[in-house]
């Protein structure tokens, strides 16, 4: 119920589109790794990931890149702003935060 | 810098957090400079240095994670490096993250730059217990590594040496990176360049890759010099799409990954990781102060340290510096020629005005300096980071960025800030539309020049409410600023370029305090050199506007003598006193009456009884025979001296000041005042209000300075400004609303002077700096005409009216900010899917 609402008007975590993994995007990874196709921005504080691929083209993509988002590399979804939105990510060493729009053109595979 | 060689060029290049700027000014100490590279608005820091008896230029590259061309900072970077050649690039990495810097190096070494590794926070990374084998790492990229400090300044000298050597050495071969099977390809096009005079000078490894990767500059810079490239393009064309058809990945892709795996490759045997799987302490720290409930306590909490630090405390310490300032006035006010008794030389009117003018500018400084310090030391912690992470969201729904922060704090979000920091803070943002906004909607946060007519206004108008009001103005500010924001990057800012919020969140760092200094220092001093030269300027421009074309002729005359009758009046009082003497000629008369008048003035503001008797006493040595009138004594003679001083020192006051009213209306600033009052009139604002808004762009401070001589007391009455002001208004048949309306006008009243200036230096435009005046212009005239026209018709109080405009914005803020899914329903397609 509460969940409805929030979907409803938009509050809920993850936006209501464009997350790749159709509405029950915590089961979509369960069974099927080779087959899922989650975004990063879909996963929970505390999983870890691998990156299957890159979407969209440009500076975003080619900044995503250089921060070390590359296929096969291993990132940890650290926490989520107060407000949701950025999510804090991390990569070896490195912490790095992006919003929620970007995160959705990295996809993962669950480990 | 009169040695015979020419001076070696010294680029720094690397990526941003890594410690370049620390470097920089390890390498240059003072001598630096700042420019911006042609046509951009990206700073170029430069400097130099004199070792073993040769000169170096050292440049400060803006900060690149790569040489791609896809970031204004990179192609700057890297048009650097190709056009420039610089003798040694000393190439900046973070020692805690080789692996994400690697990647840069290897570029630099393929276009052949004659490469330093300075590995950089050595200290972070032993605390972090990672051991670099720093003799391996020499060996697979084959250039000198050099261990550094650069906060501590260690391996200092190492570096100098090592970038002499390297500079001495001469010219490099471009190393290889192989790149598995793309690598016959890399070779075959390689070959073909090389073979192409039209490119010499150019790595033509380094430009085959970048072809490869489908790098539209490079292909640029083949179409400018090559005379027919389009065989060339064709060919890498088809090389292109035969390896992604091939592989399925494209080029570009490839090379990235055999960068980035190359990269771990190094990094994996060069370091050893002594705590891996420990938690980095930076991020036990985050689980606390990014803490989803925490966050927000910590955050209100340390902008209320900054605002009670800076603007609190500051103010206290503007108390100790003030008198400083008076002095130099009135050291000036000496050197100038003295006054005359109904109107001053111009030189000296105009040198005091310019100093006054100053002087407001420079009270700000103490405060300045506190907050510049503080922002230093959120900067260096790395927390600024973490506000911007934290804030994004909201900001990020009005079209703002995360790094809008700064500015926006800077300017005062909560009374009392500055706007020209805060347009120079904006520097940082990578989002260009985003930052444009940012620059535009700053100037209405309230700044500390717009209190005292918030102060003024209110407390004529809603004695009773003195804390509602002003906490209303500042919300409204807020809300206006996100409002205007969003409204911007909606219409007129769409097609500016935008940028992703990707950031690296530093690790927590203790700043130092050698660092914050500079920061501190160099902030402040900017502001005082940019903007006190262009605000001397323009007051001087001000000043001529206010003065001439001046009062008429047969009114000056009038003034004249009735300022000759009022000496006369005085010197037939004084006919029988022994004392006329002493003021027979006419300039030491003046010169009495002008000691009369400051001593007057000191005696008044001074508090105790015996900070009068020192001032007494001072008057009694320094002027003995001024002493006499205006310390009488108990002869009967001396008081009646002292008691025609008084009378004509009070005449020649009230008449100059009816002389600077009436020059003041007989401006030309005046004229314009009138001028504009048909336009101004739905609004409420006269004459008056118009002119004090008018001179308000110079500096805020003046818009009480104005209404102070507009409002003037008329006879001998001795009454506050806000007692005059009030007074003449409710004569004038004004009510509170039309003090709402003023008040509004002057929340989003357009930006001063010196702000102006900055926005032009941060924009690069002029047009844009002409849209941030036009634009609050006509938006507060607007609010401010709507507000008073429907407040009057609907008979509404000030209060009730204020109540309603709040509410109204809060009321558009919060529709504005709400979610909207049924217009993502409407518009967009789920992205994942569009790209598959």
């Amino acid at each position: 119920m509460r969940y409805a609402i929030f979907d409803k008007i938009g509050l809920r975590r993850g936006k209501p589109r464009g997350t790749g993994c159709g509405k029950g995007r915590r089961r979509c990874c369960a069974g099927a790794t080779g087959e899922c196709r989650c975004g990063l921005d879909a996963m929970e504080p505390g999983e870890r990931c691998t990156i299957r691929r890159l979407c969209g083209c440009g500076p975003v993509r080619q900044r995503l890149l250089d921060l070390g988002f590359q296929p096969g590399r291993e990132v940890r979804m650290v926490r989520n702003a107060p407000l949701l939105d950025p999510i804090e990510l991390q990569l070896d060493d490195s912490f790095i935060v992006l919003r929620r729009r970007e995160a959705a053109q990295i996809q993962v595979r669950h480990d | 810098m009169t040695e015979p060689r020419t001076p070696s060029l010294v680029a720094l290049a690397g990526q941003q957090n890594a410690g370049k700027s620390t470097l920089f000014n390890l390498l240059t100490g003072l001598q630096q400079h700042i420019a911006n590279y042609p046509g951009v608005t990206v700073d170029k820091k430069y400097g130099g240095y004199t070792a073993r008896g040769r000169r170096f230029d050292v440049v400060d590259l803006p900060g690149a994670y790569s040489l791609s061309p896809f970031s204004l900072e990179e192609r700057v970077a890297r048009s650097f490096l190709l056009t420039e050649a610089p003798d040694v690039v000393v190439n900046v990495l973070d020692a805690t993250n080789l692996r994400r810097a690697l990647p840069l190096t290897f570029q630099l070494l393929e276009m052949g730059a004659p490469v330093v590794v300075a590995l950089n926070m050595m200290d972070a990374a032993d605390r972090r217990g990672l051991e670099i084998d720093l003799d391996a790492l020499e060996r697979r990229l084959c250039v000198p590594v050099v261990p550094v400090v650069g906060r501590r300044g260690v391996g200092e000298a190492e570096l100098r040496s090592a970038i002499a050597e390297t500079a001495a050495a001469g010219r490099v071969v471009p190393a290889t990176l192989n790149y598995g099977p793309l690598e016959k390809e890399v070779a075959r096009i390689q070959a073909t360049l090389s073979a192409e005079p039209a490119l010499y000078g150019i790595s033509a490894r380094w430009l085959a890759v970048k072809l490869l990767e489908g790098d539209s500059e490079a292909e640029a810079l083949l179409a400018d010099r090559m005379e027919n490239p389009h065989g060339l393009l064709d060919e890498l064309y088809r090389a292109r799409s035969a390896f992604e058809t091939q592989h399925g990945l494209s080029a570009g892709d490839h090379i990235c990954a055999c960068r980035d795996s190359h990269a771990a490759e190094i990094a994996a045997a060069c370091v050893t990781d002594t705590r891996a799987g420990e938690v980095p302490v930076s991020e036990r720290i985050d689980r606390v102060l990014l803490n989803r409930f925490l966050a927000p306590v910590f955050l209100v909490a340390t902008i209320w340290a900054i605002y009670q630090l800076s603007i609190v405390q500051g103010y206290q310490l503007t108390e100790v510096t003030w008198p400083i300032l008076a002095t130099f006035r009135s050291f000036v006010g000496g050197l100038l020629p003295d006054p005359g008794f109904l109107t001053d030389p111009q030189l000296r009117a105009m040198g005091l005005w310019t100093v006054d003018s100053m002087n407001t500018l420079l009270s700000y400084v103490p405060i300045f300096l506190i907050l510049f310090a503080l922002i230093a030391i959120l900067e260096d912690s790395g927390y600024m980071a973490r506000i911007a992470f934290i804030l994004d969201r909201i900001l990020h729904r009005f079209g703002l960025h995360g790094q809008s922060t700064l500015p926006f704090i800077l300017a005062g979000v909560f009374a009392g800030g500055c706007a020209v920091p805060g347009v120079m803070a904006t520097k940082g943002i990578p989002d260009a539309r985003a930052r444009l906004a940012t620059i535009l909607t700053v100037p209405f946060m309230n700044c500390m020049a717009k209190i005292p007519l918030y102060a003024l206004i209110i407390n004529i108008w809603f004695p009773q409410a003195k804390g509602l009001m002003l906490f209303y103005l500042s919300t409204f500010t807020v809300i206006a600023a996100l409002l205007v924001a969003k409204l911007l990057t909606t219409s007129l800012l769409r097609k500016e370029e935008t940028a992703p919020f990707v950031m690296e969140l530093p690790s927590y760092h203790l700043p130092t305090i050698s660092g914050v200094m500079h920061r501190a220092f160099s902030r402040t001093w900017l502001y005082i050199r940019k903007v006190a030269t262009v605000v001397l300027a323009v007051a001087t421009v001000i000043y001529a506007l206010l003065q001439f074309p001046g009062v008429p002729a047969e009114r000056q005359l009038d003034y004249q003598s009735q300022a000759e009758a009022a000496i006369a009046r005085f010197y037939a009082e004084m006919a029988t006193n022994p004392l006329r003497t002493e003021v027979q000629e006419p300039a030491r008369l003046v010169r009495l009456v002008t000691l009369q008048t400051d001593f007057a003035a000191e005696i008044k503001s001074a508090e105790t009884q015996a900070a009068r008797a020192a001032l007494a006493d001072a008057l009694r040595r320094d002027h003995p025979d001024a002493a006499l009138f205006l310390l009488p004594d108990a002869t009967p003679d001396a008081r009646a001296a002292n008691a025609a001083l008084q009378t004509l020192s009070e005449t020649r006051a009230e008449l100059r000041r009816e002389l600077r009213r009436d020059r003041l209306e007989s401006s030309f600033l005046g004229y314009v005042g009138r001028g504009l009052e048909p336009v101004t009139r739905f609004a409420d604002f006269d004459w008056k209000i118009n002119v004090a808004l008018l001179t308000s762009f110079a500096a805020r401070e003046n818009s009480v300075a104005t209404f102070g001589v507009l409002y003037d007391q008329d006879d001998g009455q001795n009454l506050s400004l806000e007692e005059r002001m009030g007074a003449t208004q409710l004569a004038e048949g004004r009510s509170a609303v039309s003090s709402v309306a003023l008040l509004l006008f002057f929340a989003l009243y357009p930006p001063c002077l010196a702000t102006v200036i900055a926005v032009r230096m941060q924009t690069g435009s002029l047009n844009w700096m002409l849209f941030s005046i036009a634009f609050p212009t006509l938006l507060g005239l607007a609010t401010a005409s709507a507000v008073f026209t429907l407040a009057s018709a609907l008979g509404l109080t000030g209060l009730q009216a204020m109540a309603a405009v709040h509410a109204l914005a809060l009321g558009v803020l919060i529709l504005v900010a709400l979610p909207k899914p049924w217009l993502a329903r409407l518009g967009a397609q789920p992205t994942v899917e569009a790209a598959e």
